[in-house]
């Protein structure tokens, strides 16, 4: 094909105000304005969204799933970070 | 169902992989977790899927056309808009589906490339013609109606783009069905002409949507596999039977007969059983000579040709942009 591609785009939507936008699936556009379009039209056809992003899919960065182990481990040996670690006597109430 | 044309087994796909890395994957799949674009994943699972969502989205974007077919010709405004707002989400559809292929490593303009070459296949049904605004009608309420019965299990598919592509698809499905039923309960109340162009577009449309599952179980190569790695969760034949048992009585409903003589209603087992299907006809159909094949490829070619200009124009835009702020913020420095 002799054409340019024409950019990916992902798009996250906040459904409702108070709520955090959501990663909700990717448009091609040319430019950020017209990826706005596109997924104004794609993906909030319902009303399903008061807000849009969208973020060339060239800019995102991942972590790499084979290595979740070695990222999130530190995590999991930290229980003392959950309140149900520590013991409260129940005449205290609830706290 | 969308993706009639999965049958052929590819070779390369036999080659042998880790077994040590097959055996995790299969065991994730087993435990009901979701796959995502990054994670490992067998050659031969990645090519399934992107021929299944690329074909699934290709009958999205071809099945516009049977429809669109009468949008300007639709009887009343309520209609009309019903219909384009239909026909719109189709495309939605397909575009929710091309970008779900799209993680898996495949890019728009290779899956746009196959199916205009003729390389990539789209479901059968969209080679026939609307003859009539009763087929409209038939199109909701039977060929959505077949799509939604193939489409709620796939929201379980085992791969997570392709799963959530599938259930934002099916919110929308419903509204699809009813519109199409509602319109030819209309119709068949009106009058005795309207009913009788009711049950000619049944007549038409009837066993075209059986074949929608595609080949029968016996016939069909890659069920086992498809449903070991939960891309599946029903056979062909299976779903076909859904859809039967729960057409059949809607058809009577709107006082039409079925075009099958073998149909009739077993007690002992709870099914209507069917008569056999033309496996000749979806044969001719899925390899190019159906009644619209080639009309259908035509009017796709012709959209893409005919919208160079405004791609090419859209891009120059967009840079002619870039290089205007670029030089502003050089110019500020």
């Amino acid at each position: 094909m002799t054409e340019k591609n024409t950019p990916l785009w992902e798009v996250f939507i906040r459904s409702r105000t108070g709520m955090a936008h959501r990663h909700c699936g990717s448009v091609h556009a040319a430019d950020e304005e017209m990826a706005l379009q596109a997924a104004r039209d794609v993906y909030t056809r319902r009303g399903e969204g008061v807000s849009i992003w969208v973020v060339p899919s060239s800019a995102i960065v991942a972590s790499d799933p084979t290595e979740k182990d070695v990222m999130f481990e530190p995590t999991a040996s930290k229980i003392y970070r959950h309140p149900t670690f520590y013991e409260i006597p129940e005449e205290v109430g609830n706290m | 169902m969308y993706t009639q044309a999965l049958n052929a087994r590819d070779a390369s796909d036999e080659r042998s992989e880790d077994a040590a890395l097959l055996a995790a994957f299969q065991a994730r799949v087993d435990a009901e977790e979701k796959i995502e674009p990054n994670d490992w994943m067998p050659e031969a699972y990645r090519k399934t899927l992107v021929r299944q969502i690329s074909q699934h989205a290709h009958s999205e974007i071809v099945g516009m056309l049977p429809e669109g077919n009468w949008i300007s010709r639709a009887p009343t405004l309520k209609r009309k808009a019903a219909l384009l707002a239909k026909v719109q989400d189709e495309g939605g559809h397909g575009l929710y589906l091309y970008s779900a292929a799209e993680t898996l490593g495949v890019s728009r303009e290779e899956l746009t490339e196959q199916l205009l070459s003729g390389k990539a296949k789209y479901s059968s049904i969209f080679n026939y013609p609307t003859l009539t605004w009763a087929d409209i009608g038939a199109i909701g309420w039977l060929v959505d109606g077949a799509a939604i019965m193939n489409q709620i299990p796939l929201c379980r598919c085992s791969f997570g783009p392709y799963s959530r592509a599938m259930i934002r698809v099916c919110k929308e499905e419903s509204f699809h069905q009813r519109q199409g039923y509602e319109l030819l309960l209309e119709m068949c109340r009106s009058s005795e002409e309207q009913k009788a162009m009711v049950q000619d577009a049944l007549n038409r449309w009837w066993w075209p949507s059986l074949m929608m599952f595609g080949p029968s179980d016996t016939d069909s190569k890659h069920s086992a596999q498809s449903m070991a790695w939960k891309i599946k969760r029903f056979t062909n034949d299976e779903l076909r039977q859904k859809f039967v048992d729960a057409t059949v009585p809607q058809a009577h409903y709107l006082g039409l007969t079925l075009p099958d003589p073998d149909l009739k209603f077993n007690e002992e087992t709870g099914h209507w059983e069917y008569g056999e299907i033309d496996w000749e006809e979806f044969s001719r159909v899925v390899a190019g000579n159906g009644p619209c094949n080639r009309e259908r490829l035509a009017a796709r070619r012709k959209a893409w040709d005919e919208g160079a200009w405004v791609r090419e124009a859209a891009l120059a835009h967009a840079e002619k942009r870039r290089n205007r702020r670029e030089a502003a913020r050089i110019a500020a420095e």
